[in-house]
């Protein structure tokens, strides 16, 4: 594997080099909050965050999003649609569990059927991880399939050492940027010592979430009480859904003003009491049981039969932002300990 | 173990063994450090769950609504003008809700206290009197816990439950803060820049509408956001969706929020909420003199009508 260093002093001159061919989004404080937004300055990003409370997942999948415009003059109406970003833009600075989320959201947007939006966006988009050498009390990507330093959906992977980081290529993306702007190799001695770092920051997560056998288990559990227990508290907001980096469900809505109008989609969430009304007016999911119950199971057990793996990175956030600290780990852990449910 | 957590287990122990309620609904330790969470005990052996700290912060009240069964609450000040306000509106009956009315001191505010430590990760945290002391990997820090609180505890003017079936821990001191000091310099800004300011903090909403679901008198069957046919609103993030929400809420709160701060501790955003909340209520405070939550008997401005009211908001503008 090809490797190289980087002073992180030499950051920001990285990335104004970048700035001249790329549009970069980085980590950066906002209202005192770190986000993801364009840089115009290499100098701009920060380096030494845990991570934004908001993940990265809107700069290739946003909130709202035009797909297309209309106006119904004639009997066929004349549809105006968007022109793709031609421009190459680069992801700076984000975890390997929000780099790993693209991989989940590719085999929903570019799977047998292609998001066009989605898949060129994703096809312009380069990302520039930083391995996490602290992981935080609520971070579980080891009991996901993920780690620390998970190479998954980057195309770069840095490991701070220090002064220093050690960068690991881990795409022929990574390799194109490199070669670009010719950077040495890291030599033994530092990937000895990136080793390392990387045992060290693995030891330190907290216990796993026990995932082995849990699909299994959540299938047998539909109809169990256990449901009922374990939402007892939710709120049914849709928090946890938006603050997901893997959580893809949208809405497609016509805002029209007169003859004219836009095809707009949105986020939607699982959670939100529209989202699986019938036009009948059934309600399938009638409350926030099914609703939280249908959440899980699309991660655990639905992406499983789907695509084969988790639909969730262990990244913690909707343990951090749930407002009734409604924890999801917790609601595994008894799930996978139920006795009741065989 | 504190005395009030002590007392709250041993009524919660005797109402469930008396078969006085079917449900105890409280707070227990929180799975993060600066949380407790809501907490359900319906068994006598789980009432050794619940706590009592400074970081009990949701409002109790969002969960009794339209109960069946009888239900005992762990009650602040606030989560007993909610309960208040929700028999006024018929939510519950005053006879199925036991209310273990709890005087407060204010909720720590989890964020400020992060923000303090920046980017250290808070571990642990020990309350001794009024210290927070936390401890992290490598540092360990002790802060007065009467800088940290909520904002709405700072200006709260009810930290006693104002009724109750059963009373844990001492009466407090209530403070005799200006709770619309704030509000009022708002008033005197000049109409573009309120607009302004209310313009930017809407643009940080996501609608997740955790506010909404947070607020223990927003229980209406169907939000008219959750409504597609008729679609009264566009389900976007765009500006004036975002403000047609907020403002929609904030009128249908009007003489009801109990301003208890649920909304703004709920929002991952940080938008401020609760500023036109609080403008509402003082005034319905002043025109009306109604105060929300504090009175069984006095009867909800919007429930009444005055043939003698000057209507002056029809008449002068």
């Amino acid at each position: 594997m090809k490797t190289t260093t980087i002073k992180k002093k030499d950051i920001a001159g990285f990335l104004d080099n970048i700035l001249t061919e790329y549009k970069v989004f980085a980590p950066v404080t906002r209202d005192e909050r770190v986000v993801f937004e364009e840089i115009g300055a290499g100098s701009e990003a920060i380096l030494d965050y845990q991570n934004t409370p908001m993940p990265p997942k809107g700069i290739l999948f946003p909130q709202t999003e035009r797909l297309f415009s209309y106006r119904s003059t004639k009997e066929i109406p004349d549809i105006v649609v968007p022109s793709f970003e031609e421009k190459q833009q680069l992801i700076f600075g984000i975890r390997p569990c929000d780099a790993r989320s693209f991989t989940i959201l590719d085999t929903v947007f570019d799977g047998d059927v292609k998001d066009p939006y989605y898949v060129n966006r994703r096809a312009n988009t380069v990302m520039i991880s930083i391995g996490c050498t602290k992981p935080q009390a609520t971070c579980f990507c080891t009991s996901v399939g993920g780690g620390p330093f998970s190479e998954e959906g980057s195309d770069l992977l840095m490991i701070d050492c220090g002064d220093e980081y050690v960068v690991k290529v881990a795409s022929d993306k990574g390799t194109r940027l490199l070669e670009k702007r010719g950077f040495e190799d890291a030599g033994k001695d530092k990937l000895a010592f990136v080793e390392e770092v990387i045992k060290k920051a693995e030891a330190s997560m907290g216990p796993e979430v026990e995932t082995d056998g849990l699909k299994e288990k959540l299938d047998k559990s539909f109809n169990d009480p256990i449901w009922m227990q374990v939402t007892d508290k939710c709120l049914g907001c849709g928090l946890c859904t938006y603050f997901c980096p893997t959580c893809h469900c949208f809405d497609i809505v016509d805002e029209t003003v007169g003859s004219a109008g836009e095809r707009i989609r949105i986020w939607d969430s699982c959670m939100f009491p529209l989202f699986a009304l019938q036009a009948s007016g059934l309600n399938p999911r009638p409350t926030v049981k099914e609703r939280f119950r249908q959440r899980i199971m699309h991660k655990f057990s639905y992406m499983m039969d789907d695509y084969g793996k988790i639909g969730c990175v262990g990244c913690g956030r909707c343990v951090t932002e749930c407002p009734v600290n409604l924890d999801i780990r917790q609601v595994l852990d008894k799930i996978s300990r139920s006795e009741d449910i065989k | 173990m504190n005395e009030v957590t002590k007392k709250i287990r041993e009524v919660a122990l005797k109402l469930l063994q008396k078969k006085k309620v079917d449900l105890v609904i409280g707070f227990e330790k929180g799975t993060l450090p600066l949380r407790a969470t809501p907490c359900f005990v319906r068994r006598e052996e789980e009432a050794d769950r619940l706590v009592w700290n400074s970081f009990c912060e949701n409002n109790l009240a969002k969960y009794i609504i339209r109960r069946p069964e009888r239900v005992a609450i762990m009650a602040k000040g606030c989560d007993v003008r909610a309960a208040v306000e929700l028999i006024k509106e018929n939510q519950i009956s005053r006879e199925q809700l036991v209310i273990i009315g709890i005087p407060c001191q204010g909720m720590v505010d989890r964020r400020l206290v992060k923000a303090e430590l920046q980017e250290r990760e808070i571990l642990e945290v020990v309350e001794k009197d009024n210290e927070l002391i936390l401890k992290g990997g490598d540092f360990k820090e002790t802060l007065d816990r009467n800088t940290f609180l909520y904002h709405s505890c700072k200006t709260c003017t009810h930290r006693n439950p104002v009724i109750y079936d059963v009373l844990v821990g001492d009466v407090v001191e209530e403070s005799n803060v200006d709770p619309y000091e704030d509000v009022k310099q708002f008033e005197d800004q000049l109409p573009e820049e309120r607009w302004e300011y209310f313009s930017k903090e809407f643009t940080r909403c996501i609608r997740c509408y955790a506010c909404r679901n947070a607020c223990p008198l927003c229980y209406c069957q169907e939000c008219f956001v959750d409504s597609s046919s008729p679609p009264w609103i566009g389900k976007t993030t765009n500006e004036s969706d975002t403000a047609i929400f907020h403002l929609m809420r904030a009128f249908h709160l009007a003489g009801r929020c109990v301003e208890c701060g649920a909304c703004e501790r709920a929002c991952p955003v940080g938008v401020d909420i609760r500023k036109l909340h609080r403008k509402l209520a003082r005034d319905v405070k002043e025109r009306f003199g109604y105060e929300s939550g504090v009175s069984l008997e006095q009867v909800t401005p919007l429930a009444t009508f005055k043939p003698d009211d000057p209507e002056e908001f029809i008449l002068n503008p």
